[in-house]
């Protein structure tokens, strides 16, 4: 019973590969969903190449996301940066009310149409969870565990590479997996302004009343979130592990 | 010498002094989709009242630069923002040439980071002031009017966003009330659903672990996959049992998007429950058990009312997600304030996507401070219970 999980996520994971390398043998499943004769697999350009291009906006956009958005909390955790603390946290309060949609909106009269647009809703909305979680994970260490590393005799630089980053990464992976979840469906969104991503099938199938369409789009953007937001979930349990603070 | 100035404020001053100095203010176009052509603070209003807005924002860059008193501060961010939004209303009349319905004036973005800059210091301000919940309420309702007067005054009636509204204004009402009813209803829904739900969850430890499980994996899908999964179910509904077409159920439209929401915001509402009755101290209950209460009695007397700061975190959280994810109904055709931002961009006119994107943050963060406001104040009336 306790593989079971498991189990069923490799399957889920091998159905998925499946599917976007070699949609052709669900074509059957799908056919009964069209109507009048229509493709029943989408043939507007290759599901794999789309669900790379998805993955890899994701990935840039959630790379720059935690490099900003890390570098931010330690600047305002530092005592040279302690004047932006309060601010910054009402600021990501703030951030988060807005709407996924209403930043990759809002984008394109700056950026024009494209991935650019995409990219930078992902960015600045990626930043809010980043940065909320590793504000909580950087401020929120044991007391004794930092009073302990100064009487180590380390510099600021030494505790906080060795000591308050690596007991701050559980919090701060927590962050990053909801930023990902958070991105991939924006980036879902992201192709109603001609941005290359799987929403692109979704849209097709909308637009000519594709059902098939539709419902293979859904099922390849749900398969993937729910696998990488499983992912990090296991990620997050090593990590907890390793430095003892069992979750 | 470094203690003189303030950190934020040398960035709201440095942000102040390029959006001045070298953005343009307001865009002037002959049409709404051709591109605009940009122009300064001074060109884009009467000499006099451009000075005017110079000498303001200078001076309200200054006071935010230098370590000034935390009223000052309030007053300068305060003035600095009324006087934008008084005189983007003046560019747009004072741009717009005589008797000429297709020019449009729209705020650029050298308006926009002056905004920006003076809501960073007012938002730092009202952060230090450390406002009680019904300061925070007034402050919105305060806020709301100020916005309703200058709409209902007419002084915006010549910049681009309200040309927009103009030319469709019972579409806006009646889309404003689908988005509304789209967040409200499924959020009611969702509490009518979700509390019982939380409540079971709670007394069961079996079905703790897999309603919770099962609700995680809805909320990671994401939002247009789970509308369109949901499209070839209901359609299949409305085709073969008898009477649920007419009840309004169907694959496209409002039915999906509602069932979409309901599903998204039944995750927080239970996990919220059953992590609030779990907080409710062992003490309290085992008095109410000593009291002779019976189980329903400890339950809307005791536990319920302890739980209740908890459980209304989730509903705020139900609640901004919502009101943010039902502009996306508009792409399967349940309608909300998403038409506009979909239409424009579809017809590459921003000004309607801001029609449609304005009100749906403006709701979001109104939602988000009132309930803020009310967690705190049951969270406080709590807490003054003698335990």
């Amino acid at each position: 019973m306790k593989w079971l999980p498991t189990i069923a996520r490799l399957a889920l994971l091998a159905l998925l590969v499946a599917f976007v390398t070699s949609p052709g043998w669900f074509e059957p499943l799908l056919k009964p969903l069209t109507e009048n004769n229509a493709p029943a697999i989408y043939n507007q350009g290759s599901l794999l190449t789309l669900t790379l291009l998805h993955l890899r906006t994701v990935a840039i956009a959630t790379l720059a996301a935690i490099v900003v958005a890390v570098g931010l909390a330690i600047l305002v955790t530092r005592p040279f940066g302690a004047e932006f603390l309060p601010l910054s946290r009402s600021l990501v309060n703030i951030g988060q009310t807005f709407p996924p949609v209403a930043v990759l909106a809002l984008a394109v009269p700056a950026v024009g149409f494209g991935e650019k647009p995409t990219l930078i809703a992902l960015f600045l909305y990626g930043l809010l969870p980043i940065f909320e979680n590793a504000l909580t994970g950087l401020t929120t260490l044991p007391a004794n565990v930092v009073e302990a590393a100064r009487g180590a005799g380390m510099t600021p630089a030494q505790r906080l590479v060795k000591v308050e980053l690596p007991l701050a990464l559980p919090v701060m992976l927590a962050g990053v997996r909801l930023s990902v979840v958070i991105s991939l469906a924006t980036a879902t969104i992201g192709s109603t302004v001609a941005a290359k991503t799987l929403g692109e099938v979704i849209i097709a199938g909308l637009l000519s009343n594709n059902l098939a369409f539709v419902l293979q789009g859904g099922l390849i953007v749900a398969a993937i979130a729910v696998l990488i937001h499983d992912g990090f979930l296991a990620l997050e349990r090593m990590a907890a592990r390793r430095m003892g603070r069992e979750r | 010498m470094g203690t003189r100035f303030d950190k934020l404020g040398a960035v709201i001053a440095a942000i102040a002094a390029y959006a001045c100095l070298f953005a343009p203010f307001a865009t002037f176009r002959a049409n709404r989709i051709v591109p605009g052509e940009a122009r300064s603070m001074l060109e884009s209003l009467p000499p006099a009242a451009g000075w005017a807005l110079m000498a303001i924002v200078t001076a309200a860059a200054l006071v935010a630069l230098l370590r000034t008193p935390l009223m000052l501060r309030l007053g300068a961010s305060l003035a600095a923002l009324v006087a934008l939004a008084v005189l983007i209303g003046v560019a747009g009349s004072f741009l717009t040439p005589q008797d000429n319905t297709y020019a449009r004036v729209s705020p650029a973005h050298g308006f926009w980071l002056l905004v920006f800059a003076f809501t960073l210091l007012l938002a730092d301000v009202l952060t230090r002031l450390a406002l009680s919940p019904w300061a925070r309420m007034l402050t919105l309702a305060g806020a709301a009017a100020c916005l309703g007067l200058l709409l209902a005054s007419g002084s915006w009636d010549s910049l681009s966003i309200l040309r927009e509204y103009a030319g469709r204004a019972d579409s806006f009402r009646a889309e404003g009330g689908k988005h509304l009813t789209l967040a409200l209803g499924s959020l009611a829904a969702a509490a009518i659903v979700g509390l019982p739900l939380g409540i079971l969850c709670h007394r069961v430890d079996a079905l703790r672990a897999g309603v919770l499980n099962v609700l995680n994996v809805i909320q990671t899908i994401p939002s247009i996959a789970l509308f369109g999964l949901l499209i070839a179910p209901l359609g299949w509904i409305a085709a073969h049992v008898p009477g649920a077409a007419a009840l309004g159920i169907r694959g496209i439209g409002t039915a999906p998007a509602f069932l979409a929401l309901f599903l998204y915001s039944l995750l927080p509402v239970v996990a919220n429950t059953v992590v609030g009755l779990a907080g409710v101290p062992r003490a309290a209950n085992d008095a109410a058990r000593g009291m002779g209460m019976t189980g329903r009695q400890r339950l809307l007397r005791v536990e319920l009312p302890l739980a209740l700061p908890v459980i209304l975190t989730g509903i705020r959280i139900v609640l901004v997600q919502n009101i943010g994810l039902a502009t996306i109904a508009a792409l399967i055709g349940g309608g909300g304030f998403g038409v506009f931002v979909f239409q424009g961009i579809g017809q590459m006119a921003m000004d309607l996507v801001l029609l449609g994107a304005l009100p749906t943050v403006a709701l979001a963060f109104a939602a988000a401070i009132v309930l803020d406001a009310v967690v705190e104040l049951t969270s406080i009336r709590k807490s003054e219970v003698p335990s």
